[in-house]
């Protein structure tokens, strides 16, 4: 057990490292990318610029200027170029939108993915199954952002008028406010993934249903309800479990950039995006270290919960 | 007067598929009294599993279509609902399969398996008492240290002790019939003696009967009192085991002992094998369905023989139209083959 | 045993040990002892059967000679040439001389490649031919092996599994090998497929002067096929001998019990015979038991048994290893030489103290019980 956690400690810690030092390179060499020029703004004459330079270190070295972005990662330190804020203050503020939208749609995706996954193979082949499966590809074809904006549009304050106009609403200050502001984006959040699970369990039940073990749990005389949950659901939900433990992960990093961008949410992802498009590599460096740390953590935790649902794997 | 547990009457057992109607099962008669061990042999595709999975209504699907009456003590198991099947199942008739190894769920200790069937049928019985009945069944099957491996996985097994495990499993609840599919095909010879040995041993210990499904004729010698050979879904010999070893009269069970290697006969030059292979279940061959394949075959064979008493033995059934006299000559040829030349 | 000339197959010493790595740092905690220390040879156009129970090493043992597990001690020589060592550069036209059939036909098979493919390539890799010649090969082999020249297109799961196991054959043929390592071709065929194969094999012998060294778990089985029949038991070889005599004259016990283990298609005799069946499992290859492997499941096992390990001892042509040698006269007991093939010492040490040779043979009448 603590050989396992100590592996995995390392094993996370080198990743981390690959992942600031390409996301260091790319920035080096995507053009127009020269942070001092950006930063002195249009009129800006060469002595400036000169002056931005040296202030920030963009004349030092490179491994130099990335061992010092390192340190100011971990001191806390990081400033925007654009805005001159102080990252980790922006990451902290956008925290809880990203972590609200993700657990919540994570909660409905993964609940409507496995119902809607054993409805489809239980009646597989009849229509409940193929209606099923047609609303599932829809859902996956879907593109977030359409799908997002036009509900936005339809069902918000413009039309309909059943939802708010995006925004997020802290839950400390509003419970209600904020379950209401957060039920869009949870859904079309959810949709793309209800889908996919969905297909995917759907696919793992029919196949586990031909299993030996099932017929043997059959010709002992359990009911068809008993070998469905005991032994069809067990053995096809664990390939679920891993695909939800990095889509959750990565959400919660702030992968869910387009959802949130959508309905300004001014969470995680929506900072990551407009730092993109701003080419401002420390916010960019803080939220990509971020989502690898949440990735990697949740990674390792798969693997450890995988030894609890399949014994072959435990070590003996 | 033994009792008379199960009667298979005409049954017939077709599948609807895209290339066909497959007929699994086509025209089968047998029955099975108390303490009788019954051995159905045939080759892969004669309908021998098909007929032991109806039995327990395993085959029921949108695409199976059945004939005839399974009848188990008086009642017709083909027509049975669901529910009134389940109980059954695993309670008064038990299977086990070839594979202990896919056979039985990765995920759950054989304990658990074990103590779900238990109680599946016993829903008073609190789990605890269940459990030390599982530990006593494994220790019942020759499993040593039981009450540690009522915990164990099944890949913490070998395959011997797992097919021992499911034999335990099935016993669990002192069925009347024990189903045993292909028992012994996936184990190395040596675990095959043991698992033969422990079914006949627990059969008198639990006094049960045996449906015992094998494609392999030395298997059966041993323990059957009654054999029935399969192909293309019908009975095409069926009689006590003496008769069936030295006196068979179908052809192709001739090519079936030929087949064997045999260890108490001189070594033969060639070993005598069936040629080509069993026909399909969608186009079966016209008359005779061993025909296409059978050294003997004449003209009288284009129409199908039926499954008739035609030796002196009764109940030594047969479906070749050859004479008596002419089946002793081809006979010897046929199994013995001719002696190596050395 | 003449030998004539050079062995094709020459095994010294050979071991392989599979290690079991713990902890962190993955360090060696145990090893699996699969092959321990064989020594044998293989005569060109022989047929050589290895015989032994799931675990005892055959298969290891087999895989360990074509190089498709790398040798952890000893040598192997092919023709003379000491192949252990050599670099996968100069093994490879060395394959062509060795090729393997596999046990499973449904999963040796790539089902994704047609037949044509899974045969041909082999001819391809080695560079044998033009296209349109290896495509005529190969529908030669497919003529051979019993199957149709048209089945060149298909997949193979439009075939049974013998005319699998057929496809799998051709494919050993493929290159014309010298060695062919059938690793439980027919274990998982039913009996009457089993003979089609087993007569094949004999057949493509013949014709093709090839060596087979024949895998199984059945002493039925490789009766037919086999001129010498090696039985290994936890690793180690326990009995060598000329095929026929280990049937009339099993000198080991766990031999005995092997065959004794073969269903007889004989009512009468069968439930006549004395069955030995051994107990419980063959111990793991981790942790072998001490002195002679087999004497916890041994019925004759003596304190001898469970201390000195016994040398492979060679009864006239006829090897095995055992303290309690059966069917071996007090004359024949003492005029053993030790055979070369041990790296133990003198035959002085494996003189049994008792009267040799409890008579047995393979199939003992049960004693009548009076009463």
């Amino acid at each position: 057990m603590a050989a396992f956690i100590v592996r995995r400690a390392i094993g996370a810690v080198i990743v981390l490292f690959f992942v600031s030092v390409i996301t260091f390179l790319i920035f080096i060499v995507v053009p127009g990318g020269d942070p001092a020029e950006r930063m002195a703004g249009k009129n800006a004459t060469d002595e400036n610029i000169a002056n931005i330079r040296k202030t920030w270190g963009f004349d030092q070295p490179v491994y130099m200027q990335y061992a010092k972005m390192m340190q100011k990662v971990f001191t806390g330190d990081l400033i925007s170029y654009s805005t001159q804020q102080n990252v980790t203050q922006e990451i902290k503020r956008g925290l809880p939108a990203t972590f609200s939208l993700a657990i919540g749609a994570a909660i409905i995706w993964l609940s409507f993915g496995v119902l809607v996954g054993v409805i489809s193979a239980v009646t597989a082949g009849r229509w409940s199954d193929r209606t099923i499966t047609i609303l599932a590809l829809v859902g996956i074809s879907m593109p977030v952002f359409w799908l997002g904006i036009l509900a936005r549009y339809y069902l918000g304050p413009e039309k309909l008028g059943l939802f708010p106009d995006g925004q997020y609403v802290p839950l400390t200050q509003n419970p209600i406010e904020w379950f209401y502001h957060l039920i869009l984006p949870w859904f079309v959040l959810a949709v793309l993934f209800i889908g996919f699970y969905g297909r995917v369990l759907r696919s793992n039940i029919l196949d586990s249903i031909n299993e030996d073990y099932v017929r043997t749990a059959r010709a002992k005389g359990l009911s068809p309800r008993a070998v469905l949950r005991r032994h069809v659901l067990r053995n096809s939900l664990i390939p679920i479990v891993t695909l939800f433990a990095l889509d959750f992960a990565g959400v919660l990093g702030g992968g869910a950039i387009l959802t949130e961008t959508v309905f300004d949410l001014n969470g995680v992802g929506q900072f990551a995006a407009r730092s993109v498009r701003n080419l401002d590599l420390p916010p960019i460096m803080a939220v990509t270290l971020l989502g690898a740390f949440f990735i990697v953590t949740f990674n390792a935790l798969v693997d450890f919960f995988y030894a609890y649902l399949d014994p072959r794997i435990r070590p003996s | 007067m033994a009792e008379r547990l199960l009667e298979v009457r005409g049954l017939k057992v077709h599948f609807a598929t895209e290339d066909g109607l497959v007929r699994a099962v086509d025209g089968v008669d047998f029955e099975l009294d108390r303490g009788e061990v019954l051995g159905i042999v045939g080759e892969s595709g004669s309908g021998k599993s098909v007929t032991a999975l109806t039995i327990l209504g395993l085959t029921r699907g949108v695409n199976a279509r059945f004939e005839g009456e399974v009848l188990y003590k008086g009642r017709d198991l083909l027509k049975l609902r669901e529910e009134e099947l389940q109980s059954i199942r695993g309670n008064e008739i038990a299977m086990i399969f070839q594979d202990p190894m896919t056979s039985l769920n990765p995920v759950y200790t054989v304990g658990d398996q074990i103590v779900e069937g238990i109680l599946a049928h016993n829903d008073s019985m609190a789990k605890r008492q269940a459990k030390a009945r599982a530990a006593e069944l494994l220790r019942g099957v020759g499993i040593p240290n039981p009450e540690r491996r009522v915990d164990d996985y099944p890949h913490q097994f070998s395959g011997g002790m797992r097919q021992r495990a499911m034999i335990a499993m099935a016993l669990a609840n002192n069925p009347d019939v024990l189903i045993a599919d292909e028992p012994t095909t996936a184990l190395d010879v040596t675990i095959q003696a043991q698992i033969i040995e422990l079914i006949d041993r627990l059969k008198d210990e639990f006094n049960s009967s045996v449906i015992l499904i094998t494609h392999d004729l030395g298997v059966v010698a041993e323990i059957a009192d009654e054999i029935q050979v399969m192909y293309a879904g019908r009975v095409v010999e069926r009689g006590a085991t003496r008769p069936i070893f030295y006196d068979p009269q179908m052809p192709y069970t001739w090519g079936l002992l030929g087949s064997i290697p045999r260890l108490d006969k001189p070594k033969t030059e060639r070993l005598h094998s069936i040629k080509g292979a069993p026909p399909s279940l969608i186009n079966l061959p016209r008359g005779c369905m061993f025909r296409p394949r059978c050294p003997h075959a004449f003209d009288k064979c284009f129409e199908e023989p039926a499954l008739e008493n035609r030796v002196e033995e009764p109940g030594h059934l047969d479906r070749c139209w050859l004479s008596v006299e002419d089946k002793r000559d081809l006979r010897e040829a046929t199994i013995h083959g001719e002696l190596s030349a050395a | 045993m003449s030998s004539n000339g050079t062995p094709l197959v020459e095994v010294q010493h050979l071991k392989k040990y599979f290690p079991i790595k713990k902890g962190m740092l993955q360090r060696e905690v145990a090893r699996v002892h699969a092959v321990d220390d064989v020594t044998f040879s293989v005569q060109k156009g022989e047929t050589l059967g290895l015989v032994g129970e799931s675990g005892c090493g055959k298969s290891t043992l087999g895989r360990t000679i074509v190089r498709l597990l790398e040798p952890t001690e000893g040598e192997i020589r092919f023709e003379g040439r000491d192949i252990t060592g050599l670099g996968r550069r100069q093994l490879r036209p060395l394959r062509r001389d060795m090729q393997m059939v596999f046990q499973d036909p449904y999963a040796s098979l790539n089902p994704r490649k047609r037949v044509g493919s899974i045969i041909g390539d082999p001819l391809k890799i080695h560079e044998i031919g033009t296209q349109a010649e290896r495509k005529r090969r190969v529908q030669e082999l497919l003529e051979i092996v019993g199957l149709s020249p048209e089945h060149y297109n298909r997949f193979p799961h439009e075939f049974s599994g013998g005319q699998r196991q057929r496809i799998g054959v051709a494919r050993a043929l493929a290159l014309r090998p010298k060695l062919i390592v059938a690793d439980e071709p027919v274990s998982a065929l039913d009996v009457s497929i089993q003979s089609q194969i087993l007569n094949l094999l004999s057949e493509l012998q013949d014709e093709f002067n090839l060596t087979y060294m024949f895998i199984a778990h059945d002493l039925g089985v490789v009766r037919h096929v086999s001129d010498r029949i090696a039985v290994m038991y936890l690793g180690k070889l326990v009995e060598v001998s000329p095929a026929e005599e280990l049937y009339q004259r099993p000198i080991m016990p766990y031999t005995e019990a092997l065959l004794s283990a073969v269903p007889i298609p004989d009512p009468d005799l069968a439930r006549r015979r004395e069955r030995i069946v051994l107990e419980g499992d063959v111990p793991s290859p981790i942790d072998p038991p001490s002195g002679c492997r087999f004497h916890p499941r041994c019925r004759y096992a003596t304190d001898i048994c469970a201390k000195v390990e016994p040398p492979l001892t060679d009864y006239e042509g006829h090897l095995a290893a055992c303290h309690h040698p059966l069917n071996v006269s007090r004359e024949e007991a003492l005029h053993a030489e030790a055979s070369v093939h041990t790296p133990f010492s003198a035959p002085e040490d494996a003189t049994p103290t008792e009267p040799a040779g409890k008579e047995s043979h393979p199939v003992p009448e049960k004693t009548p019980r009076s009463g």
